[in-house]
């Protein structure tokens, strides 16, 4: 009795003023939204970990597996800490419109209680830093089976600083392509663009597996592949609606267009190889997936069912067109084909976005005062300056690893493979 | 006795055994192997790139016996694993010079 006398007399009193001072609080702060980011944000790393390491790990040598695992995961560890030191600063800071500064270094001015937007600033941060985690991990396809670990770590490190960080800056961070007016969605250009032109000149400048070409073996366990590309797809509606950055009518359209242009584009790379090899593989079809996916990801909040569709065909045809010519015409070993499905899926979906975000196609409609004609020349001029400064900085980050540790691990290791000798584990233990 | 090594197609596997026990055959070992023969390798096509694939994958069947029996047993996996295309396989014939069971110490046919 004492106690419900204390509870109601003593306490009771002070509930209402709790619920003030948190109603007062959180005044600008959106539940719905919080709760929507904060979920994306498990599915937008959950891409990462497991997803795209089981994806790689299916595609390569059954001695490689462990290793292409390891890539992933330290990258995603690396690139986590990395964000909080410096990079989301370089990316969400103020500073001017190519560079983000020092504001936010540490998350300096950033307590429990800031805000971005309608959502705690914590859940931005986070969200971003998830995305900030699979670009540098997508690039892991074009090194696999060859490059030395410290020079992985070191380039991975140094590439999220001066490349995917100002990029994300220019285009999400206020920085002047959004100032222009460039639509990426959920990252056309800053994801998939600039990892896949990095991965491009990556591949060339570490040279080729061993074999390459013609004596290549084949993906050790497709199997496994397929368990990560379906994690992908699932995650990839937090990568695209989570980026509405509420839970609103644009993430809603942004899922559902995300998830027909994946099943198209999956279609079409099956009838592609049904057709000109007669079996319709389990490999083509995922990558299917995958091209799909990364080409809607730019136009995902802007376009609507029919641009889903058309987008999905286009970006199965162009990434599958690619394929064959980073490989067979340029011949350069971009080995799980980083360039061909990321690069020129986000560049395609980039530039269409502009015209399936147009009312006439059944989109959202373009900025105001923007024609479709006007908007291609921005989304061009994305384009153009995300590629040439991820290729320079690709370069000269390159060049610093390989003059600091080396690139490439010796040809005795590579035939040994590097589970055992680079990380003293194997795969399968018979 | 003789150890007779067959070499297979692995969508073969369960007929021939299911034929050797019919024809009494008390145990037989199994492992899979790949090689090539006549058939050399075959090609694989992953996202547009053809990979050849140098060693098949096969199943080799190890079974010894008695000598009288050698003839069945020969006739019997080259009946059941023929499908009449280049790839089927070979049957090796070896000389076994002794068998022991080593549970009870039993040698010789006795061991089979």
């Amino acid at each position: 009795m004492r106690r419900v006398f204390l509870h109601i007399f003593l306490v009771t009193p002070l509930i209402p003023a709790l619920l003030w001072s948190e109603i007062a609080h959180a005044a600008n702060l959106n539940d719905g939204n919080t709760a929507w980011v904060l979920t994306s944000t498990a599915l937008v790393l959950f891409m990462t970990l497991p997803g795209l390491a089981l994806f790689y790990a299916g595609l390569v040598q059954s001695k490689n597996v462990l290793s292409v695992m390891m890539h992933c995961f330290s990258i995603a560890c690396l690139v986590s800490v990395l964000w909080l030191i410096v990079g989301y600063s370089f990316a969400f800071g103020e500073g001017n419109s190519l560079f983000g500064g020092l504001a936010k270094v540490f998350l300096s001015g950033v307590s429990k209680e800031t805000l971005s937007g309608d959502i705690p600033e914590t859940v931005f941060f986070t969200f971003q830093m998830t995305f900030a985690i699979i670009t540098p991990c997508l690039i892991v396809g074009a090194f696999p089976e060859r490059m030395k670990f410290s020079a992985v770590l070191i380039f991975s490190g140094l590439w999220l600083l001066l490349v995917y960080a100002p990029v994300t800056h220019w285009v999400w961070g206020g920085g002047w392509l959004s100032e222009m007016g460039v639509m990426d969605f959920a990252g056309g250009l800053v994801v998939h663009a600039t990892a896949g032109a990095s991965a491009l000149l990556l591949a060339s400048m570490l040279g080729p597996r061993k074999d390459f070409p013609s004596g290549l073996k084949p993906p050790h366990n497709p199997g496994l592949s397929m368990i990560g590309a379906a994690m992908l797809w699932i995650g990839w509606f937090g990568f695209n609606a989570g980026s509405a950055l509420a839970a609103d009518v644009s993430a809603g359209m942004a899922m559902l267009v995300t998830h027909i242009a994946a099943a198209t584009a999956s279609l079409v790379w099956m009838m592609i190889e049904w057709i000109k090899f007669g079996k319709p593989s389990l490999i083509g079809i995922i990558t299917g997936m995958v091209a799909g996916l990364a080409t809607i990801t730019p136009a995902s909040g802007y376009v609507g069912p029919l641009g889903g569709i058309c987008i999905g065909i286009l970006g199965g045809l162009l990434c599958y067109w690619a394929v064959g010519l980073v490989k067979s015409k340029l011949s350069i070993d971009d080995s799980l084909d980083v360039f061909a499905v990321h690069g020129v899926g986000g560049i395609a979906g980039t530039l269409l976005a502009s015209v399936f975000g147009a009312t006439v196609f059944g989109g959202g409609g373009l900025p105001e005062g923007a024609t479709i004609g006007s908007q291609l020349g921005i989304q061009s001029i994305g384009v153009v300056a995300t590629v040439l400064w991820s290729l320079a900085f690709t370069f000269l980050i390159v060049k610093l690893t390989s003059a600091i540790v080396g690139l490439r691990v010796s040809n005795d290791e590579i035939t040994q493979g590097l589970d055992v000798s680079t990380h003293g584990e194997s795969g399968y233990n018979l | 006795m003789k150890l007779v090594m067959a070499i297979i197609k692995p969508s073969k596997l369960d007929a021939v055994r299911e034929a050797l026990t019919d024809l009494g055959v008390q145990g037989l070992t199994v492992s899979e192997v790949k090689g090539f023969g006549r058939q050399k390798g075959q090609t694989e096509i992953y996202r547009g790139a053809e990979y050849q694939i140098e060693f098949v994958p096969k199943i080799r069947v190890d079974i010894v016996i008695d000598d009288p029996d050698l003839d069945r047993v020969i006739e019997t996996i080259r009946s059941v694993a023929n499908t009449d295309k280049i790839g089927d396989g070979k049957i090796f014939v070896l000389e076994v010079s002794e068998a022991m069971r080593i549970r009870t110490g039993e040698t010789g046919a006795n061991a089979l």
